[in-house]
C-alpha cells in the first residue's frame, strides 16, 4: 500500500451480507492500536477480501505505522469476540501535492462475516479521531472509480469528492 | 454573482430525484403530488406522469382515498442517485453505440476520449450516493442554513451596539 499519488482505500466494508462473527454488533466491538500479535488476522483479512495474500507488505506496514507510537500514524484493529473483524490504517501527510497537513486513509476492510454491524464506520470514527489529535480538521482517501461498495461507504460517512484529481498516464518503455 | 457550474440533469429526472427524497425522508407519510408540485413550482400533470413513472418501478406506490397519495417504497440506503436517473434518462449506458458525426477522425476521438472521462467520473458519483446518504447531506444543508440565519441580524434590527469602551 503506497501512501500519497499511489494511496488507495480498498477492499469492502459495508457490503455483501453478514454471516454473523460472534460479538460482531456495534456494541462489543473494541477498537484499539494494532499489536504484533492482530498481524496475522490482518493478513487474512485484507488477503480474503483483495485475494492476494502480502504478507512482507504488511509486516513492513506494521513496523512503520503499528511498532512506534505517532498521533500521525495510526494503525487500528476492531475486536469483536476475541477476533480481529477489521483493521483501518492511515497517517497525516504535510504539504503533499500543496495540501495543508491533512489525515489519509490508505487501508480499510472489515471481515465478510462481520459486516452491516457498524464496524466499519467505528474504525473510521476512531482514526478520524486519532487526526483530530494530531492536529487536523480534514481526512482525505482515493479509491479506484468502479469500487462501488467502498465508495458507498466513505459517501455515507459524509466524505465527497475533494479538490484533487488523479492522473496517471502509462509509461512508454 | 455566478453560481457553481453543473451539470444539467433533465426536467422528469429531477423531479423525480425532488419527489423521491421528499418521500424518503419519512416512509411513513403520504404526500399528495400537488404538495410537492407547489414545494418545486413545478406542474402537478408533469409531476404525475413521473410519479406514475416511478410508482410502476416500486419506487413509490400509491395511496387511494382522503390523505392519498405516494408513499415511498424502497430501500434508501440501497436505493441510488443513478439507479433513479436511469429511469428517465439514458445515462452512463449505449455510449458506446451512439456513434456523432466525426467521432471516426483524430479529433472526434479525442474529444471522446475526454467526455467519456467526465461520464466515467459522474457515474461513478451518481452510483454511489444513496437515497439515505442524500438524505445526510440535505439535513446537513438545514444544519448549516440554521446556523447561519442565527448569525445574521434580522430584517430591519440595528447592529448589535459596541460596548462602551472603558476608561483605564
Amino acid at each position: 500500500m503506497n501512501a500519497g499519488a499511489g494511496t488507495k482505500a480498498r477492499a469492502a466494508v459495508s457490503g455483501g451480507r453478514r454471516r454473523g462473527l460472534p460479538g460482531a454488533d456495534t456494541g462489543a466491538v473494541v477498537i484499539r492500536p494494532a499489536r504484533r500479535g492482530d498481524l496475522e488476522a490482518v493478513i487474512a483479512i485484507d488477503a480474503r477480501v483483495t485475494g492476494l495474500p502480502k504478507r512482507d507488505y504488511w509486516q513492513s506496514l506494521y513496523r512503520r505505522y503499528g511498532a512506534k507510537r505517532d498521533a500521525g500514524r495510526q494503525f487500528l484493529v476492531a475486536i469483536a469476540g476475541g477476533e480481529v473483524v477489521g483493521f483501518v490504517i492511515g497517517e497525516v501527510r504535510d504539504w503533499e501535492f500543496g495540501s495543508p497537513p491533512c489525515g489519509w486513509v490508505f487501508g480499510i476492510d472489515v471481515d465478510p462475516r462481520a459486516r452491516q454491524a457498524g464496524v466499519g464506520t467505528r474504525l473510521l470514527q476512531a482514526i478520524c479521531n486519532g487526526f483530530r489529535g494530531a492536529g487536523v480538521d480534514r481526512v482525505r482517501t482515493m479509491l479506484a472509480r468502479d469500487n462501488h461498495l467502498v465508495l458507498s461507504f466513505f459517501r455515507s460517512q459524509g466524505m465527497m469528492a475533494g479538490p484533487f484529481i488523479p492522473l496517471e498516464m502509462e509509461l512508454s518503455p | 454573482m455566478r453560481g457553481r457550474p453543473r451539470m444539467k440533469l433533465q426536467m422528469n429526472t429531477r423531479l423525480a430525484l425532488y419527489s423521491v427524497l421528499e418521500f424518503a425522508s419519512d416512509p411513513t407519510r403520504h404526500i399528495a403530488a400537488g404538495e410537492i408540485a407547489q414545494r418545486y413550482g413545478v406542474s402537478s400533470h408533469h409531476l404525475a406522469k413521473v410519479l406514475t413513472e416511478l410508482a410502476r418501478a416500486g419506487v413509490v406506490e400509491s395511496v387511494r382515498g382522503v390523505g392519498g397519495g405516494y408513499r415511498f417504497a424502497a430501500n434508501a440506503r440501497r436505493l441510488t442517485l443513478m439507479d433513479v436517473i436511469q429511469m428517465f434518462e439514458d445515462f452512463g449506458t449505449g455510449d458506446a453505440a451512439r456513434r456523432e458525426d466525426g467521432d471516426d477522425t483524430p479529433v472526434g476521438t479525442a474529444l471522446a476520449a475526454v467526455l467519456a472521462e467526465i461520464d466515467e467520473i459522474a457515474k461513478a458519483t451518481f452510483s454511489t450516493i444513496t437515497l439515505a446518504t442524500m438524505l445526510r447531506l440535505i439535513e446537513r444543508q438545514r444544519a448549516d442554513a440554521a446556523r447561519g440565519a442565527a448569525r445574521r441580524p434580522a430584517a430591519g434590527a440595528s447592529p448589535p451596539a459596541r460596548p462602551a469602551r472603558r476608561r483605564p
